[in-house]
């Protein structure tokens, strides 16, 4: 089998970015809508391909999944080490790689991607600047798949930036409201800041590794016997191995782009962007980055027991954390926002409790397994609450409910992914968050009991946002005597098509096709293809702990019942019984303030204010006092010029006297 | 080819301008002049491709050489490397563009225009020759026409920043005749009273010499590179300067210093290089970090740029610094990069205020959606100066990274990291300037009536953008060009290790 056809899969998006971002606006609007839909379904329909021909036909050796490698060209050779052992110098290959990861990941990111533009070629329909949309659209996934096929960590590193710069400028995209400016900045600078670590780690890496490529760094890093490792381990900094500060600088980088604590704060104010764009890049593919890069790297984690513990706790944490603010939110897009931090914190931690190797594992297959239903039932639930919010022109809980009957195939594909990420059963969520509870239970119970709590806090705010859009009907009376600000520029329909019901077609059919990937995905038998070492193995089904989360996720789900199907105060009570705390939640526990503390207070007036004042008034004036002293000196020694030959002669013999004692004394 | 073509070029093209006085000729007169240099360069760079492909190692290519002040052996020689290749292609990119972002000046058209072209004469003259005593010729050639370009057609506190800039600048030329004479000196005394460089980096000068002689020449070119503390020339400088004098300053003649620090200086004296190396790198990072930091207070964004221009070529004599081979490519890569970006940035900074009248970020406010072409090259050089990949500063600055990072000693690598922490603060002045100008709500209602870039002008910044994402996408043409020049010396700074 050749895969030489995976090439295309980065060069049609790649062409219809340039295409529709250069000639888009003399072409016929339609058409670049068309265009970019057009060449992101071929690449889906290329990766479902080669999906099939790598884990069903070719892949396999033995029993080991293989990487193959499909292109590699040098795309930037640096000169040798000074005194390197492996005797070449770096070099950043820009290349393609497959191997079960990298296979999954093409899958996801088409297909979500082919789905957000289907949907966008209605929902953005009126938008004037239609054609820049897709080609941004367009310049994201080309980065986003060279990211996932990268054989070369810097590679990874220039896509990295790539999709960085891509989900900025599509937050960005209404840029004339200075809220949309203002979170694709922070969502640049705070990812900005995480990749400095990335950066930093890889240039550790290199330098003990001397090799930019995954697949020596891996061979050479990970080989208890190597020479390379044993150096990199021996060298050390402030009591941690260059390996330990390598990998969790790395991590990081990770963390800032899957947003986990305490680097997450821009994931919320991200919700800026249109909604497809949340779908895709804020929920389905970019967020995941990170936990694809641990998983990249994983052999190297797994040897590092600091390094690997970071990267469970921080995800553990990030997962009830996030989970306890999307419960208080109102805003609904925020809320799905604080969910995916949830569950990407579920893929983390499932990282960090697995081993390496067989039923070890099994962490590592079941965060790439709940990677890929998140992306299906997530990139539903965006894109649904984006027809509701094309629908009632507002993104605040308190301008919905009872929409059930106005939309009601939105309403059965919302419930079943609320069902889905709730984990409950046949669902997909269910089958992947079981495994990584699984595995959970297996290495940390501490771990395993954050992971039950989350559970059932997930099935609590999803129910709650759920009966909150379709069910309870308060909100509605509400929204009579209140009608809602529209976005600035959501204005799409006028207030007389409210009632117009139901999204358009191809809308719909985004939808449908989420949700037969949100009901059949849990349904592959991921540890057949996906595993930590390649080698497959048969995840075992545990009933007593598949009983403990679902009992988890239905209680969750009867508490927010209770609370929000109908119209009632329960909810209320309960909360002023919590007093602070939900205080606290509602504000996101203020880490948002904590930033703007330091950036504002500390880095603007502390450093950056005082370093300007310097210069200004200590440089370049010392600088000015030097040209002053010049001139006053110059003023001064024009008056020797006298012109009387009696001045001379004395200066001439001052001279000969000094030169003469300088020639006796040296 | 003949290396003389490229001073030939200028000088026809100057003879010319002086025959004619209708402003229209003029500027047509210039255009075609320097459009004509520029491909000459680019024939050039295919020239010496063609030339190392077909395996000619000497250092220099295209080698001439003729006598012309016997008695004291000072020769007109010249020849190029890969360094010196690229530098001439930055030079014809800059000059080109910066005579069409000029073409609305009104008054003394011709005196501006053959200003302009002088300096740029001064420049080719400056990378083209291998002896020191022509290359100081042709060096105060770019720099004192300088003078009258922003004390003439400025603005601001015109008279006060020109002198300024001026002075400090002669300051530095004066620090490299010392340095020169007394190289010149030091070669009598190793047996071969030459000013050529390439013979005196194969003479045994005594280190005790080099260690006087290392210190003049390097502050002397770096006064030009901005290095911290000769650094206030820019900002003020640039703040009166006329667009394109703003783009030839940034652009070109900061390059100069860089070009002299790397590969006269650095060449001739590596093992003062060495021992000087950790105070270089020091105030290179100085630069680096500290310019960031001021550049975040600016709310002028011509102001920004200057002192952005600050710590980016803190990246140049970063790389110098570290004294290995990829760093040392690294520095002439982000000399490429950062000239054209930082002429772009300018070019269109100039753009914007023609229309606005008005440099302060925070009085404009929605210019993208007044003027899509101007706003989108501001976004693109903005990003090109916080190093998108793909765009030519993030190779540049990478492969100084890359090279920084092989000197495993603490002191480095602290400098080092500083260097890469420097590159988000970029990101959030950049993302500040472009946020406020550019974006949001269009602040002033005056501001919509205004039009976009004109042909010249969406020209000019093509011109600039071209070699940004040449670089910055297939960065190998030019990197493996500047790799294989530098290998022919780093042989001389290895063996005078730590």
């Amino acid at each position: 089998m050749n895969f030489s056809m995976t090439i295309w899969i980065l060069i049609l998006p790649l062409a219809t970015f340039l295409i529709t971002g250069l000639l888009g606006k003399s072409m016929p609007k339609q058409l670049s809508g068309i265009l970019g839909t057009l060449s992101m379904g071929i690449c889906a329909a290329l990766a479902f391909n080669i999906a099939y021909n790598y884990f069903f036909l070719v892949g396999k050796v033995g029993d080991t999944f293989q990487t193959i490698t499909v292109f590699k060209q040098t795309w930037l050779s640096f000169a040798p080490f000074p005194s390197g052992r492996a005797g070449d110098g770096l070099s950043i290959d820009m290349g393609i790689i497959l191997d079960p990861i990298s296979v999954m990941m093409l899958v996801v990111v088409t297909l979500v991607s082919f789905m957000v533009h289907l949907y966008s070629y209605s929902y953005m329909k009126d938008e004037p600047r239609f054609h820049i949309f897709f080609s941004f659209l367009s310049l994201f996934s080309f980065s986003m798949l060279g990211l996932v096929v990268a054989s070369n960590i810097f590679q990874m590193y220039i896509f990295w930036e790539l999709v960085g710069v891509s989900s900025f400028l599509l937050i960005g995209f209404y840029y004339d409201k200075p809220s949309a400016v203002a979170a694709s900045k922070k969502a640049f600078i705070v990812t900005r800041f995480a990749d400095l670590g990335f950066l930093i780690g890889i240039l550790l890496l290199s330098f003990y590794s001397e090799s930019l490529d995954f697949a020596t760094i891996i061979e050479r890093l990970s080989n208890p016997d190597s020479a390379f490792l044993q150096t990199a381990t021996a060298a050390g900094f402030l009591g941690a191995s260059a390996m330990t500060w390598a990998l969790c600088l790395i991590f990081i980088g990770g963390a800032g782009k899957s947003a986990m604590f305490p680097l997450h704060i821009w994931l919320p104010d991200a919700m800026e962007g249109p909604t497809p764009v949340s779908a895709l890049i804020h929920a389905a593919t970019m967020v995941v980055a990170g936990v694809f890069l641990v998983a990249r790297l994983f052999p190297l984690y797994n040897l590092i027991p600091a390094a690997h513990h970071m990267v469970m706790y921080v995800g553990a944490f990030s997962a009830l954390f996030a989970a306890v603010i999307a419960c208080t939110q109102t805003d609904i897009k925020r809320i799905l926002a604080f969910s995916t931090m949830s569950q990407i914190g579920y893929m983390m931690f499932a990282l960090g409790v697995s081993g390496y190797g067989g039923e070890e594992g099994l962490g590592y297959t079941a965060s790439m397994f709940h990677l890929f239903t998140h992306a299906m039932f997530k990139a539903l639930l965006f894109l649904g609450a984006g027809a509701v919010i094309h629908h009632v022109h507002s993104n605040d809980l308190s301008a919905m409910g009872g929409m059930r009957k106005q939309m009601p195939v939105t309403n059965i594909l919302f419930l079943l992914a609320c069902l889905a990420i709730s984990g409950i059963p046949p669902l997909s969520g269910f089958f992947s968050k079981e495994e990584i509870l699984t595995a959970a239970f297996n290495s940390n119970k501490l771990i395993y009991a954050v992971g039950i709590l989350t559970a059932a806090l997930t099935a609590f705010y999803m129910f709650r946002l759920y009966y909150s859009i379709f069910w309870n009907k308060s909100h509605q009376s509400e929204k009579a005597v209140h009608p809602s600000p529209l976005p600035a520029r959501m204005n799409i329909h006028s207030d007389g098509e409210r009632g117009r019901g139901e999204a358009s077609a191809s809308m719909l059919i985004a939808l449908c096709l989420l949700g037969v990937g949100t009901a059949a995905a849990g349904f592959i038998p991921f540890s057949h293809y996906i595993s930590s070492d390649g080698k497959l193995f048969d995840s075992e089904f545990h009933l007593n702990l598949a009983l403990i989360a679902i009992g988890a996720g239905v209680t969750g789900i009867l508490i927010a019942t209770l609370f929000y199907l109908k119209p009632n105060n329960r909810s209320d009570k309960f909360a002023a019984s919590m007093g602070g705390l939900l205080q606290a939640a509602r504000n996101k526990f203020y880490v948002d303030e904590v930033y703007e503390f330091i950036t504002k207070k500390i880095i603007f007036n502390l450093i950056s204010a005082p370093a300007a004042w310097i210069d200004k008034n200590i440089v370049d004036r010392t600088m000015i006092l030097a040209g002053e002293i010049t001139a006053l000196v110059s003023d001064e020694v024009k008056t020797m010029q006298s012109g009387k030959v009696y001045d001379y002669v004395i200066y001439f013999f001052i001279g000969v006297l000094a030169i003469s004692v300088l020639a006796v004394f040296y | 080819m003949n290396l003389n073509i490229l001073l030939a070029i200028p000088l026809i093209t100057l003879a010319a301008l002086f025959a004619v006085s209708d402003a229209g000729k003029v500027r047509w007169i210039s255009f075609a002049g320097m459009s004509v240099q520029l491909v000459a360069s680019v024939v050039l760079l295919f020239a010496y491709l063609a030339g190392r492909h077909a395996g000619v190692t000497t250092p220099l290519l295209f080698e001439s050489s003729m006598m012309w002040y016997a008695s004291w052996n000072i020769q007109y020689h010249i020849g190029v490397d890969g360094i010196a290749v690229a530098m001439i292609l930055l030079t014809s990119v800059v000059m080109v563009s910066g005579i069409l972002i000029s073409w609305n000046i009104q008054n003394q058209v011709k005196e501006f225009y053959i200003l302009l072209i002088l300096l740029g004469l001064g420049a080719y003259g400056f990378f083209i020759a291998n002896d020191l005593f022509t290359m100081f010729l042709f060096f105060e050639l770019a720099v004192i026409p300088k003078y009258l370009l922003i004390a003439i057609w400025g603005s601001g506190k015109k008279e006060f920043n020109a002198m300024k800039l001026v002075l400090i600048l002669m300051f530095g030329s004066s620090l490299v005749l010392a340095g020169i004479i007394g190289t010149y000196y030091q070669a009598g005394l190793a047996g071969n009273a030459t000013w050529d460089l390439m013979t005196i980096g194969s003479l045994n000068i005594p280190l005790h010499a080099q260690q006087i002689l290392f210190p003049l020449l390097f502050v002397g070119f770096a006064v030009l590179s901005a290095m911290f503390p000769f650094h206030t020339w820019a900002p003020d400088g640039h703040s009166s300067a006329p667009t394109a004098g703003s783009m030839f300053l940034a652009g070109i003649s900061m390059k100069l210093g860089g070009y002299g620090c790397l590969r006269v200086v650095t060449y001739m004296f590596p093992e003062a290089a060495r021992f000087y190396s950790p105070y270089i790198v020091l105030l290179a990072t100085i630069g680096i970090f500290y310019g960031a930091f001021v550049t975040l207070r600016q709310k002028d964004i011509k102001m920004m740029n200057a002192y952005s221009s600050v710590s980016h070529c803190g990246f140049v004599l970063l790389g110098i610094g570290m004294l290995t081979q990829t760093a040392m490519t690294g520095a002439v890569m982000q000399m490429v990069s950062h000239g054209v970006m930082t002429a772009l940035f300018f070019g269109v900074i100039g753009m914007v205020y023609e229309r606005t009248h008005t440099r302060m970020s925070n009085e404009l406010g929605g210019l993208l959606k007044v003027m899509p072409f101007i706003g989108t090259c501001f976004i693109l050089a903005g990003l090109t100066s916080l190093g998108l990949p793909g765009l030519s500063g993030f190779v540049a600055e990478m492969t100084v990274f890359v090279g920084a990072w092989q000197v495993n000693e603490f002191f480095y690598r602290a400098a080092t990291v500083m260097a890469c922490m420097s590159i988000v603060v970029t990101a959030v002045y950049i993302l500040r300037a472009s946020g406020f100008a550019m974006m949001g709500p269009v602040k002033n209602p005056a501001y919509n009536a205004l039009h976009d870039a004109t042909w010249n002008e969406k020209l000019a910044a093509v011109i600039l953008i071209v070699p940004i994402i040449l670089i910055g996408s297939a960065p190998f043409w030019l990197s493996d060009m500047v790799n294989s020049s530098m290998g022919n010396w780093m042989t001389k700074i290895i063996t005078s290790a730590h």
